[in-house]
C-alpha cells in the first residue's frame, strides 16, 4: 500500500485566526491525507520539533498577522540545523505579493492566498509529492 | 388574487436554478404574505421603539436623535504611529475611538518577550506599559470622546492604563465613556486570544464589572461579542444564538458574585458582524433585542429596564472581503453598513478594502469613513426607525431567528451550561463546521463570492498597501527598556506581589491592579504574575 501523504498543519506565533487553517486541515484529511494540526499558539521551535517528530512530508504554515517575514524564516533555519530540509514548506494567509517572491527566494515552496480553493491545494499537494 | 391562485401560476413558471436559502440555512420563500405573520402581534412583539421588547429600537428617538457612532478600529505600529492616525480620523469626522492591539498586547505579552518577535506594532498598537497608553492618547481629550479597546484576558490591565491616563488629564473616572471588550467566553469559542482558564477568567471578568458599577459607572464593562464568532465561520443564527448565551452567562457569573442584576446589566454591550446575507443580518439585530430583553424580564427579574437594551456595536464581515478584485469590498461593505444601520445598531465600524492584504492605508480608511457618512447623510436609511419592521419577510425571518435560538440555549443546557460546553468543545466544533460547509459551498458553487468563483478574472491586483517598518519593534523594545530603567523597580515589586495575593485570596483585582500601573509595570509583568496564581488555559484540538 502506498504511504499517505503526512502534513503537519501550523499556527505560528500569537495570531489566532485559524478559520483558514482549520478548513485546509478538514479538507485535507478529506482529501485522504494524514493531517496533524499543531493548534495555536505554537513557536517556531515546537513546530520544527513536531514535523521532525511526525515525520511529516509538509509542513503548511497559517500566518494572518503579518509575522511572516519573521517566521517562514525562522522555521527554514531551524529545518536546516536539524537535516530535515526534505521537508516541504509551503503557507498561507494575508500575505502581499512582494513578500510572497521573497519568502520564495528563501526557500518556502508555494504561498497560497486568500480565496485559493481547498482542491487547488490538494491537486498541488498530489503533484509535489509524486 | 388568491394566493393559491398565485401560487399556481409561479409553480408552473421556472425559477433560477440555485439553492434559495441563506447562509444560516434557513430556507427562503419566493413570497411573504401576511399569513406568514398571522401571529405577530404589534404591542406584545414589536411595540414602540424604545419600549419593551424594543424589537424596533432601544432608543425612542434612534436616528432621528442622533445617528450611530462612527467608530473605525484602529491601531498599528508605536503609540505615536496610532496617535497621529486617530487624530486624522477625528479630523474627517469620526466620533468615536476604537483601539487595535497587537497580538503581544492582546496576549498580555512585553514587545521583548521571545513570542512577540515578528508582532510588534503589526496587527495593532502595541502597549507595554502606561508611558505607551500617555503617548496613544496625547492631545486627545478623554472627557469628550468615547473610546472602545477590543482587549480580553488583559482588559483589566489596559482599562487601569486609560483610567490613569484620565488621571493625569485631569478627568475623573465617574466620567470616562468608553468599552472593554473583556469577552472571555467568545475567546475561546472563536477569537482564541487567551490566557488563563475559564474560570479564572471569569472571576476577573466579575470583579471588572464590581469595580465599575462602583467607580467608572458609564463605562461599557463587557462587549459581549457575535463579531468574532461570525468571522470564525460560524452562521448568523449561531452567532446570535451563542453571542446571547454567553451574555446570560456574563449575568449568571455577576449574579453568583453578590451583584444584583441592575447593577451591572445596564452595562452590558454587544458587538455583532454584519456579513453577505442583508435581512437575516436585519432580523437577526430585531431578533437579538427582543429575546435579550424577554430573557432579562423573565428570567433574571431585572427591574430597570436599562437591562433589557441590546446596544450594540456592528463592524462590517473581514472575512467576507476577497483579495480578488478589491474595489469590491467596498461595495460590499456598503451594503452590509447599510444592514447594520437598518438593524439598529449605535455604533458602526466599516471594513476598507484593502484588509485582505494589510492593515488600511488612510485613503482606504477614509473610503470606508465616507461609506457610513453616506449612510447616513445620502440614503435617507436614517430617516425613519426601524424602516423594514412590518416587512413580511423580515418580521417572519425575526420570528424564525428567534424560534431557533431557542433551540440552542436548550441544546447548551443540556451540556451543562455555556462553560462546560467550551470545555467540551461544543462551539468549537460548530464553528468549524459551518466555517468548512461554506468553503464546500463555494467550491461546489451553491453560493457565489463575486470575483472568487464567479465573474473571475485575471488580474494583477495594484494596491497601496500600509507597511509597518521593522524599526517599530526595535524602537518599542527600546521606549520599554526605557521606562524599566527609569521607574521605581522596587515600588513595582511590592505592587505586583499584592497584586498575587489579591488574585490568591479573592479580593478584587480592579485597585491592585491600578497601583502596579501607576509604578510602570509592565503588561507582561502584570498577566505573568496572574498566570502563577491561575495557571494557562489549553484548548481542545479540533478540526
Amino acid at each position: 500500500m502506498e504511504k499517505k501523504i503526512r502534513i503537519l498543519i501550523g499556527k505560528p506565533g500569537l495570531d489566532g485566526h485559524d478559520r483558514g487553517a482549520k478548513v485546509i486541515a478538514a479538507a485535507l484529511r478529506d482529501a485522504g491525507f494524514e493531517v496533524i494540526y499543531t493548534g495555536l499558539h505554537q513557536l517556531s521551535e515546537s513546530i520544527v520539533e513536531a514535523a521532525i517528530q511526525e515525520d511529516v512530508d509538509i509542513v503548511g504554515l497559517s500566518i494572518l498577522s503579518g509575522a511572516h517575514m519573521t517566521i517562514f524564516p525562522k522555521i527554514l533555519k531551524l529545518l536546516k540545523q536539524k537535516n530535515a530540509e526534505h521537508i516541504i514548506v509551503i503557507g498561507g494567509g494575508i500575505i502581499p505579493e512582494e513578500d510572497i517572491k521573497k519568502l520564495i527566494q528563501m526557500g518556502v515552496k508555494r504561498i497560497f492566498t486568500p480565496g485559493a480553493p481547498t482542491n487547488e491545494i490538494v491537486d498541488y499537494i498530489n503533484s509535489i509529492i509524486h | 388574487m388568491s394566493k393559491d391562485n398565485w401560487k399556481e401560476k409561479f409553480s408552473k413558471l421556472k425559477e433560477r436554478d440555485i439553492n434559495f436559502s441563506n447562509l444560516s440555512k434557513i430556507k427562503i420563500n419566493p413570497l411573504y404574505t401576511p399569513d406568514d405573520n398571522k401571529d405577530l402581534d404589534y404591542d406584545k412583539d414589536l411595540n414602540y421603539p424604545g419600549e419593551y421588547p424594543y424589537t424596533r429600537g432601544v432608543q425612542s428617538t434612534m436616528y432621528r436623535g442622533r445617528l450611530w457612532t462612527m467608530r473605525q478600529f484602529s491601531g498599528f505600529g508605536t503609540p505615536k504611529d496610532t496617535n497621529n492616525r486617530y487624530k486624522y480620523l477625528l479630523k474627517h469626522g469620526q466620533t468615536g475611538l476604537s483601539v487595535a492591539f497587537d497580538f503581544p498586547t492582546l496576549y498580555g505579552k512585553d514587545s521583548d518577550d521571545p513570542f512577540a518577535q515578528g508582532e510588534v506594532g503589526k496587527c495593532g498598537v502595541a502597549i507595554d506599559t502606561l508611558r505607551d497608553m500617555e503617548i496613544l492618547f496625547d492631545g486627545i481629550p478623554l472627557e469628550k470622546i468615547s473610546t472602545s479597546m477590543t482587549i480580553n484576558p488583559p482588559a483589566a490591565m489596559l482599562l487601569a492604563m486609560y483610567i490613569v491616563v484620565g488621571e493625569k488629564q485631569g478627568v475623573p473616572k465617574e466620567v470616562l465613556t468608553g468599552t472593554i471588550q473583556n469577552d472571555m467566553l467568545k475567546e475561546y469559542q472563536a477569537q482564541k486570544t487567551w490566557i488563563y482558564p475559564p474560570e479564572p477568567s471569569m472571576r476577573i471578568i466579575t470583579d471588572i464589572l464590581e469595580y465599575c458599577t462602583e467607580n467608572v459607572p458609564k463605562w461599557n464593562t463587557i462587549s459581549i461579542s457575535g463579531y468574532h464568532i461570525r468571522e470564525a465561520g460560524s452562521t448568523a443564527l449561531q452567532e446570535l444564538a451563542f453571542t446571547l448565551a454567553n451574555g446570560y452567562t456574563y449575568v449568571d457569573y455577576g449574579i453568583k458574585a453578590g451583584l444584583p442584576v441592575d447593577t451591572f446589566a445596564p452595562r452590558l454591550s454587544f458587538f455583532f458582524n454584519s456579513h453577505l446575507d442583508f435581512f437575516v443580518e436585519i432580523a437577526k439585530y430585531r431578533a437579538a433585542r427582543r429575546i435579550w430583553a424577554k430573557l432579562m424580564k423573565d428570567k433574571y427579574h431585572a427591574q430597570n429596564p436599562k437591562s433589557y437594551l441590546v446596544r450594540f456595536h456592528t463592524q462590517t464581515a473581514g472575512c467576507s472581503l476577497t483579495a480578488q478584485q478589491p474595489e469590491n469590498n467596498i461595495i460590499r461593505t456598503a451594503f452590509q453598513g447599510l444592514a447594520a444601520v437598518l438593524g439598529g445598531t449605535q455604533s458602526l465600524h466599516t471594513n476598507s478594502m484593502d484588509e485582505t492584504y494589510a492593515l488600511p492605508t488612510e485613503k482606504a480608511v477614509k473610503i470606508a469613513l465616507r461609506t457610513q457618512q453616506l449612510i447616513a447623510y445620502e440614503t435617507g436609511a436614517a430617516n425613519t426607525i426601524d424602516p423594514l419592521g412590518g416587512s413580511y419577510y423580515v418580521e417572519a425571518l425575526t420570528d424564525k431567528l428567534e424560534k431557533l435560538t431557542f433551540e440552542y440555549f436548550d441544546k447548551i443546557e443540556t451540556l451543562g451550561g455555556v462553560v462546560p460546553a467550551i470545555e467540551k468543545g461544543f462551539f468549537q466544533r460548530e464553528i468549524s463546521r459551518s466555517a468548512y460547509e461554506y468553503q464546500k459551498a463555494l467550491e461546489k458553487k451553491e453560493k457565489y463570492h463575486v470575483g472568487v468563483n464567479i465573474f473571475e478574472e485575471k488580474e494583477n491586483v495594484e494596491i497601496d498597501l500600509l507597511k509597518i517598518p521593522e524599526e517599530v519593534e526595535l524602537d518599542q523594545k527600546k521606549s520599554l527598556k526605557k521606562v524599566k530603567e527609569e521607574r521605581n523597580n522596587s515600588k513595582v515589586k511590592k505592587t505586583l506581589i499584592k497584586l498575587r495575593e489579591a488574585a490568591e485570596n479573592g479580593e478584587n483585582l480592579m485597585p491592585r491592579i491600578l497601583d502596579c500601573v501607576r509604578e510602570y509595570a509592565t503588561l507582561g509583568e502584570m498577566c505573568g504574575t496572574l498566570k502563577e496564581v491561575f495557571g494557562i488555559y489549553k484548548e481542545p484540538i479540533i478540526f
